[in-house]
């Protein structure tokens, strides 16, 4: 690890003045760029810690939620509102990581965690354009049973990790950013970038952008909302696949639904496709495999990870049969 | 920075890990370095209550907490209700993982008494029981490599009142 | 020992054919009580202090730079910027590093250490991807990695075999292992294969493992002149202070190994690189080292289980009896070592069959060697034999447990020797009434729970006994009354201190709490390597002669108005604090008035074990039946195992409690192999790609269910204590109960392990 230059910040104005400095990384609970900077993979001259801004959990007055940026993993999970009103949120809190790491991680890190492709943390051994842009991507032919099959480019197929964030693109979460400039919210999918050619830039926030919160819209449908995860370990492992779902259902019919897929895109994956084939439709197997099929459609399987695509649909099968288990 | 109720200076050098402070800095070794990575819990500690990751924590972050270790637990030279536990059920072999699968359950019993649920909870909105099966997911931070989860798990059961 | 009982005579002073049972093997008493461990409160407390935690004054800190080519020259290495940064002492590299000797390869010499005999930094060879290529000191473990990540080496590449299917066209029989040319036919296998009736013929294939210990190899070590000070973690103190010694050109007694506590070991904590290097490097700068590998130094530094290539063949007539038994294949090897993975051996000593063939072919790569990890052989032997086994009796349509015990031997089907002990069909009957094995279903997915699929399995578990050469302890007893045990040994979780000062306590008649047993120092007696499940025995063995040797120096310190005077050590036994006569127990005395008489302090006594003749004599193994319960999704293909029993054959139990964690400790590990344990390599570049505990999984809590372990406790008659190791049977059979447990559940067949999701997903119907 390179040596730095570490900073509290005491506010947001503080927070964004040290960030804007040249190879500044704003530090949340470092479960993950402590790790990358060990690793080398991350080489910040200064960390800015923000890890005391704004960490409440409060309503909105639109009946949402709001969720401050430095808001641990584990007490978001724990909120009642949380638990209530978005359990798909929880749920997929609870299945990261660990207890230990929750209690670390905040939300504003969770957002911005990186890859945890292997070729990607060989900054000695193998090529990276995540890394390195330009340098080659070593996982498109080599070990990629874990890699991603949608959104992904010849330049990377390195999946984006977090299971938060998957229930975050499902609920229709809004981020809020703060910059010396000025502030300015994005709808969570619009925060990651897929890879195109230039993999490095990994999501659409300025040099020196700051994530202050997340905000839940009010969304009744989400009450009823899970997320089921598939790893290779039953605790304590990225996830092969997993699926946050949320459907409301009138009359056997499906009037609404939100849907996003982990593990199988190189960011956290908004099944718009699946939930326009599925608007209106009756349930049923039938109609959840069709609407699954129809967002892997677009799938680019490799080598390894091709199981990745029949497992998905499965999943998501098996969620929405859960869900709407009662009213079929 | 308080560590086991005593004031403790911060290294001058902010790469330096909670886990190093400790081990290297104050020669408090009892908490264990097994991978540097936050993924084995062997370096888990308590700060003000909560359990952490010394690994993945850099020491300056901590400034004005209060950190208990492995160190801290006897309680006037004696072994605490939950290492004691761990003796009896035979929790350990090698020992290496321990002190962290201590301090892990310790903070997991703080968890549980005040409701958080966990991936295995089936409703999140009910109260929460310390089932061996819930015992398992929350502990699941914390790798054993010796084989003694099954008796880990009995020790934490007996050490919390727990039933079966 | 319990006061009516009669005085124990002592261990037998041999082990061969004519010697008698060890008497301490039907003792009932503190034989097979679950004491807790001893060193338990050093451990719960943070006291107990492993070889990373020892500060030296002075220490430096020791960082490796990793090859990241299979193989060629380092044609250029600017180590200017590492030099340079904040902090560094010295930075090693193969041009300045001291002049070393070769290192010898485990198993070439009785003392030999090393997994190899490559030049360990001396010229710019690069024979490993992930070999080192420099070290660094400096003041502080920040300044030392970093420093090590400035080190930029170019390289000039060569043709390297970093694929098992490159290797694989060149495979050859290996040189002798252990004496053994892993390779034997009996009878006409072929042809009876032919002509059998029912046969199965599948080829099973295992990955890389590693033994992933939670505590990574450490090194604090010190020169002082020409003697080395090293505390270490290794499963063999006085292999590495002579290994040691042989590199550095010194003697043995000039190298000092210290280790207390190892944090965990299971075959891979012997002499790597780093001891080497951190010792070159203390020289050269002249102080204090420590190095601690970082978990990918681990991975890049020390080898794990290889990779097999199994084919198992088995022709059966009608009633079930095997006409012919295949087992062969080929293991990946690297060019420099001799471990070819013998996975043949359970095989050899399991069924009753006039025609057999075994046979293992290495396959050499540019990687880093191989070496053993727990069960070398039988873990991975185990699941493809069993596996095929169980494939046999779902096509027969008969029984698994059933198929096994008709196939039982009467002598070693391998080698005509007559077992020492074997109680295998003991061990299934207790096992399978225990678990309820009568309510499994023969027909796959005939019991589901939502959407559970619910299947049994079982297996067969075996591992050999094993007693090595060079067993010793010193018996030292005070005029107090206590003794002091000592012997070269290790403590990495079996408890080994515990169960020994149970046996020394019985079989001095003292309280255990009299007994200080002291190990992990090469200054103590014997060659006593923590391997091959051995340990148990050796000290027991090793503390059978010292005791008849300490009998004797009473013997001769009594005076002539004693009433043990003018007795040999064969007429008198041990009774509570003291010796009497077996043939009339009320004329005894105590130790402590035999020294008062004498007017000595103490009374110490050294020996060595007898040589481990009974394993001429007889063919000797402990068994087990592994029972599995695994519920399996059949919309995701996961995997939980719900329940596993394991009954075990393994010759008289010393403690009940330390040998019930070392059985479920082999059975997690198994439950590892089978479920999600692979060294993932890159084999274009022979890099391993998952080296961390985040991306090699094993077991967490959440993946271990209730396991129950029992035993017959049947002593061995032909060994100490009636006694065989515990280590090393628990992983054995369980990779394969668990496949056979997933395929009664939902009838796809895994051969090659880990048995993940997408294993399943391709032949599974999803409903």
């Amino acid at each position: 690890m390179r040596r730095f230059d570490y900073a509290r910040a005491e506010d947001v104005a503080d927070a964004v003045r040290y960030g804007t400095r040249r190879d500044a990384l704003y530090l949340g609970g470092g479960t993950n760029l402590v790790d990358l900077m060990r690793e080398t993979v991350a080489q910040p001259a200064a960390l800015v810690d923000v890890t005391r801004l704004a960490s409440t959990i409060e309503g909105t007055e639109t009946g949402g939620l709001r969720i401050g940026a430095a808001a641990r993993n584990s007490l978001v999970a724990e909120h009642p509102a949380v638990r209530q009103r978005y359990p798909a949120l929880a749920r997929a809190i609870l299945a990261g990581a660990s207890a230990q790491i929750r209690n670390m991680a905040t939300v504003g890190g969770n957002l911005l965690q990186r890859t945890r492709c292997a070729y990607f943390y060989d900054v000695e051994g193998s090529r990276c354009n995540r890394r390195s842009p330009g340098q080659g991507c070593d996982a498109i032919e080599g070990l990629n049973r874990g890699h991603a099959v949608l959104g992904t480019s010849s330049s990377c197929i390195a999946t984006h990790p977090s299971d938060m964030c998957v229930a975050l693109a499902a609920l229709d979460a809004v981020v809020h950013l703060a910059h010396e400039d000025g502030e300015r919210s994005l709808p969570l999918t619009a925060l990651h970038r897929v890879p195109g050619d230039r993999p490095d830039i990994e999501t659409v926030l300025r040099p020196g952008e700051l994530v202050t919160g997340v905000e839940l819209p009010r969304l009744p449908l989400a009450a009823r909302s899970t997320y089921r995860k598939v790893r290779d370990r039953a605790s304590y492992a990225f996830a092969l696949v997993s699926v946050a779902a949320a459907v409301e259902v009138e009359a056997g019919i499906v009037q609404d639904v939100r849907l996003a897929l982990g593990g199988v895109g190189t960011t956290p994956w908004r099944a718009r496709h699946a939930e326009e084939t599925l608007r209106g439709q009756a349930v049923g197997e039938p109609a959840f495999r069709r609407a699954a099929q129809a967002e892997l459609a677009a799938a680019v399987p490799r080598a390894h990870n091709g199981f990745k695509v029949e497992l998905a649909v499965r999943t998501v099968i098996g969620v929405l049969n859960e869900l709407t288990r009662e009213e079929a | 920075m308080v560590v086991n109720g005593r004031p403790v200076r911060l290294p001058e050098d902010p790469r330096v890990s909670l886990l190093d402070l400790l081990r290297e800095h104050l020669g408090l070794t009892g908490t264990k370095k097994g991978c540097a990575q936050g993924a084995c819990g062997a370096c888990t500690v308590l700060v003000d209550g909560a359990r952490i990751l010394s690994c993945l924590a850099l020491a300056v972050q901590y400034s004005g907490r209060s950190v208990l270790t492995i160190e801290g637990l006897a309680e006037d030279g004696q072994m605490g209700p939950v290492q004691r536990a761990f003796v009896d059920h035979d929790g350990f072999q090698c020992g290496y993982c321990t002190p962290g699968q201590i301090c892990s359950a310790i903070g997991m019993a703080t968890e549980i008494e005040r409701g958080a649920p966990s991936h295995v909870t089936a409703d999140l909105t009910g109260t929460v029981e310390a089932s061996a099966a819930e015992i398992r997911e929350r502990m699941s931070g914390n790798l054993c490599r010796c084989g003694a989860h099954n008796g880990i798990i009995a020790a934490i059961q007996a050490a919390c009142g727990a039933g079966p | 020992m319990s006061l009516e009982q009669a005085p124990l005579p002592l261990g037998p002073s041999s082990w061969a054919i004519d010697a008698g049972p060890d008497p301490l093997a039907a003792r009932q008493g503190l034989i097979g009580a679950p004491l807790a461990r001893r060193d338990g409160p050093a451990k719960v407390t943070g006291e107990a202090r492993y070889a990373s935690e020892v500060r030296l004054d002075g220490m430096l800190y020791g960082a490796l730079a990793f090859s990241t080519i299979p193989r060629g020259r380092i044609v250029a290495m600017d180590t200017s910027s590492a030099e340079r940064a904040a902090g560094v002492a010295l930075v090693m590299t193969h041009h300045n590093a001291p002049r070393l000797h070769s290192t010898v390869e485990l198993g070439t010499a009785e003392r030999a250490a090393a997994a190899d005999e490559l030049p360990v930094m001396q010229d710019d060879r690069i024979r490993w991807n992930g070999q080192p290529i420099a070290i660094v000191l400096a003041e502080s473990q920040e300044q030392a990695d970093h420093a090590a990540s400035l080190i930029d080496a170019t390289y000039q590449p060569e043709p390297a075999i970093t694929r098992f299917d490159q290797a694989r066209a060149d495979a050859r029989p290996p040189a002798l292992y252990q004496g053994d040319p892993l390779r034997q036919t009996i009878g006409d296998p072929w042809t009876a294969l032919a002509e059998s009736p029912h046969t199965v013929d599948a080829v099973y294939t295992t990955p890389r493992h590693h033994h992933n210990a939670i505590e990574p190899h450490a090194v604090t070590l010190a020169w002082d002149g020409d003697e080395l000070t090293v505390h270490d973690c290794p499963q063999a103190v006085t292999h590495l202070a002579w290994s040691l010694a042989q590199v550095f050109g010194i003697r043995q007694d000039q190298v000092h190994i210290s280790a207390p506590y190892v944090g965990g070991g299971f075959g891979g904590k012997m002499l790597w690189q780093h001891q080497i290097l951190a010792a070159a490097a203390a020289r050269l700068s002249g102080r204090p080292v420590r190095v601690v590998l970082s978990r990918e130094g681990v991975y890049r530094v020390v080898g794990g289980r290889t990779s097999t290539e199994q084919r198992v063949a088995i022709g059966a007539e009608d009633d079930g009896t095997f006409t012919s038994l295949v087992h062969t294949g080929v293991v990946a090897t690297s060019r420099h070592n001799n471990v070819p993975e013998p996975f043949i051996k359970p095989a050899r000593c399991l069924y009753a069959t006039r025609n057999a063939t075994f046979e293992v072919k290495r396959a050499d790569l540019d990687m880093l060697a191989n070496t053993f990890m727990r069960a070398p052989g039988e873990a991975v032997g185990t699941f493809a034999l069993e596996s095929a086994v169980d494939e046999l009796a779902d096509r027969m349509g008969v029984d698994p447990i059933e198929l096994r015990l008709c196939n039982e031997p009467a002598v070693d089907p391998s080698s005509g020797k007559p077992f020492s002990a074997r109680h295998l069909i003991e061990a299934y009957r207790a096992g399978a009434e225990r678990f309820g094995w009568e309510a499994r279903s023969p027909r796959p997915r005939a019991r589901r729970d939502g959407e559970w699929l619910i299947g049994l399995g079982c297996a067969t578990a075996t591992y050999p006994y094993n007693r090595f050469p060079g067993g010793a302890a010193r018996i030292t007893i005070n005029r107090n009354g206590d003794a002091t045990v000592e012997v070269a040994a290790h403590e990495m979780g079996m408890g080994t201190g515990t169960v020994q000062s149970q046996v020394a306590a019985e079989r001095l008649g003292l309280p255990v709490e009299k007994i200080i047993f002291v190990l992990g120092d090469s200054s103590l007696p014997g060659v006593v390597l923590a391997g091959g499940s051995q340990q148990t025995a050796a000290i027991g063995g090793a503390i059978t002669a010292a005791h008849r040797e300490l009998v004797g120096e009473l013997l001769k310190l009594i005076n002539c108005d004693s009433p043990l005077a003018g007795l040999h050590p064969d007429e008198v036994g041990t009774i509570p604090g003291g010796l009497g006569r077996l043939d009339d127990p009320s004329r005894s005395e105590s130790y402590t008035a035999i020294l008062a008489a004498a007017g000595v302090d103490t009374i110490s006594a050294e020996a060595t074990a007898p040589e481990g003749m009974e394993q001429l004599e007889w063919s000797m193994h402990s068994y087990g039946a592994q029972f599995c319960e695994v519920r399996v999704s059949v919309i995701t293909g996961e995997i939980r195992v719900s329940r596993f029993l394991g009954s075990f054959d393994c010759g008289r139990i010393i403690n009940a409690r330390t040998a019930a964690s070392q059985l479920r400790g082999g059975i997690v590990m198994g439950l590892g192999l089978a479920l999600m344990e692979e060294t993932q390599v890159d084999g274009r570049s022979g890099r391993i790609m998952n080296p961390s505990l985040a991306d090699y999984h094993v077991p967490a809590h959440a993946d271990v269910p209730d396991i129950e372990v029992m035993w017959t406790d049947i002593p061995d008659p032909h060994t100490p204590l009636g006694a065989h190791g515990v280590g090393e049977i628990g992983i054995t059979g369980t990779a394969a109960a668990v496949a056979n447990a997933v395929y009664n559940a939902i009838g796809v067949r895994v051969r090659d392990p880990p048995i993940t999701p997408d294993k399943l997903l391709r032949h599974s119907p999803g409903r």
